[in-house]
């Protein structure tokens, strides 16, 4: 490195939420934080969401519930989850420990269950934002029905928004025909900021026993074939609101986390990648900060939305 | 721990079947048996994920340059099923892997001086060489390793050399009995003087008539397990397995990866 080499300015605010840099870990690939205290130095990367969180444990879908196809995977997992009893018992314990901010993921089945999930993580003092999960393709109720249909999606939001002062993420589904119409139902609601993109939902079949692969039958898609689709839509959508946004989808590398930024993504989540290397987020984390001092880029929050059409 | 592995040699040693041996940190040493890797076997994106494999053997070897200090290997036994594992069979030695592990939670050897029964169905040996390797030291341990046709029976001489008592059964009687392995673990359940120890390793259904045998005699049994899993740490909840009271309204699943791949079979919930 030359000497005029510059440390840049890493950090962003997402909703009131300061980061240290841009790299959060996506919902449902990081566990609770501690599995991963092993390979990643967790006061590293920018933020952590929980695996999606409900009222009362769950079991979630029968097995097979993962496979890999080409650039990515299918996962119905189905949002099983130790219940937010079990979260406060046995998980705060270590993320109070770690100073990274954390961001408690978390869906119900009705509007009351969302507004109920709401008012109790609003009381945990170490949490430092909400994201609310209406874009799961996997459960039957919940998840998608709020996440593709944009007055239950603005009610839903609007029961959260009255029961939690933290900031509120909202994490929307790709699985539609218009995101930004979705995007605009949850900014007129009063969340505090989108993520973006959920899973797709997928199939993949076994010719030979001419049976779907996955016990549930369809699945969401991730990984890096979803990439383009991600970017598209973080795009269209960041140029539709006012409201900061999350780019997931696909990202694998600084590069990939960098493109979002520029289609106008204040910070990203890495998802897939932390399955294949646990150490992903920090070391995209790093791959960043190292892009922007060898092209000279003093601040990285200059990078957002610099997309040139 | 996450490591570049070299790998030292990688061989077919039964049709559709491979062994390899590669460089481990010292760190490896404490691997346990039972316990599992997972190697990503190329760094482009297709395929994507990591694949796990069973820990067949730890040991160490010496490099072929003159003065070099003696390194620490290990070895997995697999079998060639898709597009990762044909992937890993075109690999040389020299070439380099991205290892993670040990991962997982490996057999309980259990007591000393009762008879150890290990069974093993197809690449189910792979986890159990490094057990029986750990049983003989301080007691009597029969295999009984099963598989469609001869092809699917592995690496028995090693077995034999470690003073390991062997059974063999084909479903084609190509190699030893004719019919399915649990037969010929009844049979020596049958003539049992004392306690013993079960352990296996294998297709579910093997697996899952090993569990009932075990139950139906009150016999101590610890079975491995595989699942599709993508991460290996607990974090993708791909790879769980039922616990013994689990239903919808109680769920108790367990993460193969993390509370397996070895369980009590007692612990699982089994077919009838």
């Amino acid at each position: 490195m030359d000497s005029t080499a510059i440390t840049p300015d890493m950090t962003v605010n997402l909703a009131g939420i300061p980061l240290r840099n841009p790299v959060m870990t996506a919902s449902g690939t990081f566990g609770y934080g501690e599995e991963f205290a092993e390979y990643v130095d967790l006061e590293s990367i920018g933020a952590m969401v929980t695996k999606g969180l409900s009222l009362k444990a769950r079991a979630g879908n029968p097995t097979p519930r993962i496979v890999e196809t080409p650039g990515g995977m299918l996962n119905a997992i189905g949002l099983q989850n130790v219940g937010i009893d079990a979260f406060i018992a046995k998980k705060i314990p270590f993320l109070r420990t770690v100073d990274t901010p954390v961001i408690a993921n978390f869906f119900g089945a009705t509007i009351d269950e969302y507004a109920e999930m709401a008012r109790r993580l609003d009381q945990i003092p170490e949490l430092a934002g909400l994201e609310v999960n209406i874009s799961c393709p996997n459960v039957k109720q919940g998840g998608i029905v709020f996440g593709t249909d944009p007055a239950c999606a603005f009610d839903v939001i609007s029961a959260c928004r009255k029961a939690t002062g933290k900031p509120l993420i909202v994490k929307l589904s790709p699985n539609v025909t218009d995101v930004v119409v979705m995007a605009k139902a949850c900014q007129d609601a009063g969340a505090d900021a989108l993520s973006l993109i959920n899973t797709l939902t997928g199939m993949a079949i076994d010719l030979n026993r001419r049976r779907p692969i996955l016990a549930n039958i369809t699945g969401g898609f991730s990984g890096p074939a979803i990439k383009p689709i991600a970017l598209r839509m973080v795009w269209q959508v960041a140029r539709a609101v006012k409201l900061p946004i999350i780019g997931i989808g696909g990202i694998m590398n600084a590069t990939d986390a960098l493109e979002f930024m520029l289609a106008g993504a204040t910070a990203v989540q890495v998802g897939t990648a932390s399955f294949i290397n646990p150490g992903a987020a920090q070391q995209i984390a790093a791959d960043m900060e190292a892009w922007l001092s060898a092209h000279a880029v003093a601040d990285i929050k200059s990078l957002i939305g610099a997309l040139e059409t | 721990m996450q490591f570049t592995s070299m790998i030292l040699s990688n061989a077919e040693v039964s049709p559709g079947y491979w062994r390899m041996r590669m460089t481990a940190p010292p760190e490896f040493a404490s691997a346990v048996p039972g316990q599992f890797v997972m190697v990503r076997v190329s760094g482009a994106i297709d395929p994507l994920l990591r694949r796990p494999f069973g820990i067949f053997d730890v040991g160490s070897y010496t490099p072929q340059q003159s003065g070099a200090a003696i390194q620490p290997c290990f070895e997995m036994l697999y079998r060639v099923v898709g597009k990762g594992t044909a992937l890993l069979a075109t690999l040389h030695a020299n070439d380099l892997l991205d290892v993670l592990g040990p991962l997982g939670t490996g057999f309980t050897l259990g007591e000393a001086n009762e008879e150890k029964l290990i069974v093993g169905g197809g690449v189910g040996l792979a986890p159990l060489y490094l057990l029986a390797k750990e049983l003989v030291k301080a007691s009597k341990v029969r295999l009984f390793a099963g598989g469609r046709t001869r092809d699917d029976i592995l690496c028995i001489t090693e077995f034999e050399r470690l003073g390991v008592e062997c059974y063999t059964a084909t479903e084609d009687g190509s190699l030893g009995e004719c019919g399915l392995v649990t037969e010929a673990l009844v049979r020596r359940l049958d003539q049992l003087q004392g306690r013993a120890t079960i352990f296996a390793c294998g297709p579910h259904g093997m697996l899952n008539a090993v569990a009932g045998i075990a139950a139906g005699r009150n016999i101590p049994c610890q079975v491995s397990l595989e699942g599709y899993m993508a991460c290996g740490v607990g974090a993708c909840l791909g790879c769980v397995a039922p616990g013994r009271t689990h239903s919808a309204e109680t769920p108790d699943f367990r993460c193969v990866c993390t509370e397996g791949p070895v369980f009590e079979a007692g612990e699982l919930k089994w077919r009838d």
